[in-house]
């Protein structure tokens, strides 16, 4: 039940909720305002003028191609692993009782409340190890113990709610197993999986740390960005990129947003 | 007459429970059959035994003369009416019920056209394209009844299907629910813990408690010959009387049931046994009214009489009477 006191907050309040949000939401304003500059060395305030001539520079430099390139490939392959072997765990994990189920239950989500830097490190030591040489797999594999668990995590909140007479009722009305899970499990979660992929790949386009520890020789987008910052060439090349990834990022994360909220209502439904 | 479902000392146990402790018993075909008992007595894993969710641990089954062991639940023609309906949420009422043909690759106009007669059999014509999410309990009550019809199975299970509704809604479920089981002919297995449900619907009933069956047998002769102490209490209300004051009343020193309503008020003339006793207490039930006694040595005694008889003053000394068949005496151990 609302309270029936006013709705609308004291302005002191409102000001400083706007001031954190500015102070949030400004500095990605500014990455948008320094993709134009005519400034290329140094980010001065105002920018002395305004060009698209960024845009044009970016598309053509062969090394921003390659860095996303990889990262694409990296993160794509990486939710694919995830979507596999986060769905099944969280199947065991949700439709069955077993020795251990806590565990395995905390051990899979464990690497997402590791700091980045432990799982590098560690991952990097085991490589070196087993005598793996670094390339596009180590990456791959880096990024996957992550976005296993974002998987995981959204795969088993839904699995919760189907229930397991669903299940039953299926077998019971003449579905195989295969059959049960395309025509019954597999509606039921879609959604969340879609969503649990489009977070495991924004987290794997933008993975600085892992990727350093795993990578050999290759740059993933983020890492050629970091070295751009270094390098005082064409700076306002590395706005244009950021500001691409920004939206590439933001757009399946809003999708995946809207697309749960909606998957609320619908297993909803059912009870 | 061919048996449907047949256990020959089936037990199913899960780790030191047995939930289910050598049961036998055979249903026959075209048979209303009532599994009545309170919850945890082993009546639902023995419905899920037939569907095939649970394997036996012991023992063997038998569905129409075949090995039931080891045969998944989609290779059974057994259908199951599932306690929560278990309609699937993502699917059209339509849809829902013509699963278990398109599963099994009957053609999509066939399929929806049988779906369609069955939901009209289940008095939903018109239904189809609504969500389950947008029915109520009885409606999504029928559709998961007509999802299971529409397969044409040969024993139809139901576990607790009216426990949901209300009163009145499943008063007239069970009407339906038995008028349709005669026009079909289909063996239909009941699971249920009310006993009033079991006693008006089923053709048979076994009474489980413990993992095991106490008694089976029809209605009539469990409501009026209940084997053990369980059954007399479970099935009815009737008064369990003690070895020594079964004794005291000219029989064998066991234990014996007696229904209220076949005492009556006053002392009994020609082969009717009395007992007497001091009332305790009135209960006015419309109809009638029921009265307790306490007679010697503690023993209550209820007895049903018509409210049309004037009801004795609250403490006094009560004489009721019953013919000496009436009271029945149970297997069970003195």
């Amino acid at each position: 039940m609302r309270s029936d006191r006013s709705t609308s907050a004291p302005l002191g309040l409102k000001i400083a909720a706007g001031a954190g949000l500015l102070f949030l939401h400004l500095p990605i304003l500014l990455i948008f305002l320094y993709a134009f500059t005519t400034e290329e060395k140094s980010y001065q305030f105002p920018p002395p003028g305004y060009t698209l001539q960024w845009l044009s520079v970016a598309w053509n430099r062969p090394d921003v191609w390659q860095a996303l390139g990889l990262s694409v490939r990296v993160a794509s392959i990486a939710t694919a692993i995830a979507l596999v072997l986060g769905t099944l765990c969280a199947a065991a994990v949700s439709q069955t009782r077993f020795f251990g189920r806590e565990t395995i239950s905390l051990l899979v989500i464990l690497p997402i409340a590791l700091p980045g830097i432990i799982t590098g490190i560690a991952l990097r030591s085991a490589f070196s190890v087993a005598e793996i040489p670094f390339s596009f797999w180590t990456i791959i594999l880096g990024h996957a113990t992550f976005c296993v668990v974002v998987v995981y995590n959204n795969a088993v909140a839904r699995f919760r709610r189907v229930s397991g007479s669903l299940i039953e009722a299926s077998m019971d009305l003449g579905a195989d197993g295969f059959q049960t899970f395309r025509h019954v499990i597999l509606p039921n979660i879609g959604t969340a999986l879609l969503a649990g992929g489009m977070l495991a790949f924004a987290l794997s386009f933008d993975e600085v740390i892992v990727t350093t520890f795993t990578a050999g020789q290759q740059q993933t987008l983020p890492i050629w960005m970091l070295e751009e910052l270094v390098r005082p060439r064409q700076r306002p090349v590395t706005n244009v990129v950021a500001m691409f990834v920004v939206l590439v990022t933001l757009l399946p994360i809003l999708a995946a947003y809207y697309l749960t909220r909606e998957g609320d209502q619908v297993a909803g439904g059912g009870k | 007459m061919t048996t449907a479902v047949l256990f020959d000392k089936v037990s199913r146990h899960f780790g030191a429970v047995r939930a289910v402790d050598g049961v036998d018993l055979a249903i026959t075909e075209g048979e209303f059959f009532a599994m009545l008992g309170p919850s945890g007595s082993g009546k639902t894993t023995c419905l899920r035994l037939m569907a095939g969710f649970e394997q036996p641990t012991d023992g063997h089954i038998e569905i129409f003369g075949e090995t039931a062991e080891g045969v998944p639940p989609y290779r059974r023609n057994v259908n199951t009416v599932f306690q929560d309906y278990a309609l699937f949420p993502h699917l059209s009422i339509l849809e829902n019920v013509a699963y278990g043909l398109m599963v099994k690759g009957v053609a999509r106009e066939e399929r929806l056209k049988a779906a369609e007669a069955a939901l009209a059999m289940v008095k939903l014509p018109g239904y189809g394209t609504r969500r389950p999410g947008q029915l109520s309990g009885g409606q999504r009550q029928r559709v998961a009844l007509a999802r299971a019809l529409v397969n044409r199975p040969r024993v139809l299970l139901l576990d607790e299907p009216l426990g949901a509704l209300d009163l009145k809604l499943r008063e007239q479920m069970q009407e339906e629910l038995k008028t349709l089981q005669k026009s079909l002919g289909i063996t239909f297995v009941f699971v249920t813990h009310d006993q009033g449900e079991a006693l008006s619907m089923a053709d048979r009933i076994a009474v489980f408690n413990d993992g095991k069956i106490q008694q089976l047998g029809t209605p009539e002769e469990v409501y009026k010959r209940p084997q053990t102490r369980f059954v007399a209490d479970f099935v009815g209300s009737s008064n369990v009387l003690s070895p020594i004051f079964v004794k005291r009343l000219g029989y064998p020193a066991r234990y014996a049931s007696l229904r209220p309503e076949a005492l009556s008020l006053g002392e009994g003339t020609g082969g009717r046994k009395n007992v007497t006793g001091r009332l305790v207490a009135t209960n006015f039930l419309g109809a009638s009214n029921r009265l307790t006694i306490e007679a010697d040595e503690g023993t209550r005694i209820a007895a049903m009489v018509p409210a049309s008889i004037a009801v004795p003053e609250q403490g006094s000394g009560v004489t009721l009477s019953f013919a000496a068949e009436d009271l029945h005496l149970m297997d069970d151990a003195a």
